[in-house]
């Protein structure tokens, strides 16, 4: 494949063409905040944390979704991200009910480690305190939708990963939700294999494994990876 | 001139002060820069007027807790939202999503459905404030200057918020010492 050079930060880079600016961002040592990606899974632009300015245009873009082309010029920081990805992390924590306090997955919780991160310390929006309730049905895990923040997540890894494709995505805006096959309670999936991995590729506490109280709950990512690494590159590493 | 500095406890599990009480043999520094005018550790009943800055541990949750606030911002410069209850709401906002009867339901369920003894929701005009509708975090009913998450907050971050506020800067909590729970 040819290779495309591009500036990120005032830096020439050059990578291979179908590379998102993410990949090569990364591939640079150039830190993008993210939520919804997750490597070994396509990404969706579902979290807009990784927005970064292209130059030569006024809409901001997702650093997982857009690929290079030749010649781009793209900022990964500036006070408007820095503006925009603090407000994206405010309406998430204003939409649903995260309690760090008293969360499973407080001190291992990828949005509360980014909201510190970027220096948020209130939120300005009201919250909405919407009702959600909580799936226990399941033998081993637990579904907290006061938690989501619908990065899907657990939807691409059961369906691309798994291929079970139990967990899918209902409904529209704020009152959408992760479902069970067809919005049953988990615990009555037909399709569930129980392997987890939706478990451990949650960035919150809205998936957990049964039995975990607050702080508790650590997503072991490094399952997922072995495998991704095991099929993408054929390497059965321990 | 010293720093006329309060703290008050609103609808909270009193840890945020338990914190600041760890703060230890800091005190000792702390009191040759810092009167401490108000708070739930000294005996003055009344809120002074000219106070330059207010910690405020807990959540908007009852009508005395609206009152006492109202009355601390006239009487106060600094605000510092103190801890996760009056930054966020935390845990006693949870009562919130429960809807416009949420209190009704949570008193019912505290005082009568498992109460072993008495059971009757406790009723005392003047005497026991009257919940508010929704709980709500402090920046949500009063205008405040700034923030101090955690829950709580352990002593080292109480101690950096003040001694910035003590040297007049506008606080600011980097890496560690900003984090929710």
């Amino acid at each position: 494949m040819a290779a495309k050079t591009l500036i990120i930060d005032g830096k020439a880079v050059s990578a291979e063409e179908g590379a998102t600016v993410l990949q090569v961002a990364r591939d640079n040592n150039v830190a993008i905040p993210t939520l919804c990606h997750l490597e070994g899974v396509y990404d969706v632009g579902a979290c807009r944390l990784c927005l970064v300015e292209v130059a030569g245009s006024t809409k901001l873009q997702p650093a997982c979704t857009t690929k290079i082309s030749e010649g781009m010029n793209i900022q990964t920081d500036s006070d408007r991200l820095r503006k925009y990805r603090r407000l994206t992390l405010e309406l998430l924590f204003a939409e649903r009910n995260h309690v760090c306090a008293v969360c499973v997955s407080n001190g291992h919780c990828e949005l509360q480690t980014l909201a510190c991160s970027l220096g948020l310390d209130h939120v300005r929006y009201d919250y909405v305190f919407p009702k959600w309730k909580v799936d226990v049905t399941h033998r081993l895990f637990g579904m907290d939708h006061n938690r989501c923040i619908l990065c899907t997540r657990c939807v691409r890894v059961c369906w691309h990963i798994e291929g079970a494709g139990t967990k899918n995505v209902a409904g529209r805006g704020a009152t959408a939700k992760i479902i069970s096959d067809l919005d049953q309670p988990w615990g009555d999936s037909e399709s569930c294999t129980e392997c987890g991995k939706c478990v451990m590729a949650c960035p919150t506490g809205a998936l957990f494994h049964k039995g975990a109280t607050a702080g508790e709950m650590e997503h072991d990512r490094d399952k997922l990876e072995f495998i991704v690494n095991a099929r993408e590159k054929q390497q059965w590493l321990p | 001139m010293k720093l006329r500095v309060a703290t008050v406890w609103l609808g909270g599990c009193s840890g945020c002060h338990m914190s600041f009480l760890d703060m230890d043999e800091f005190f000792i520094e702390l009191a040759g820069l810092i009167d401490l005018v108000y708070s739930p550790v000294i005996d003055v009943k009344e809120f002074p007027e000219a106070v330059d800055v207010c910690l405020i541990e807990g959540a908007v949750c009852n009508e005395d807790n609206l009152e006492i606030l109202r009355k601390i911002r006239e009487r106060t410069k600094v605000l510092v939202s103190f801890g996760d209850c009056a930054v966020t709401g935390n845990v006693p906002a949870m009562r919130n999503p429960f809807g416009p009867d949420n209190r009704e339901n949570v008193l019912q369920r505290a005082y009568v459905e498992n109460a072993r003894h008495n059971p009757g929701v406790p009723k005392a005009d003047g005497i026991v404030p009257q919940l508010l509708e929704q709980v709500v975090p402090v920046h949500e009913a009063v205008y405040v200057e700034y923030y101090l998450p955690g829950c709580p907050p352990p002593a080292a971050r109480i101690k950096a918020v003040l001694v910035q506020i003590i040297n007049g800067q506008a606080p600011l909590l980097t890496g560690p010492q900003l984090k929710f729970g």
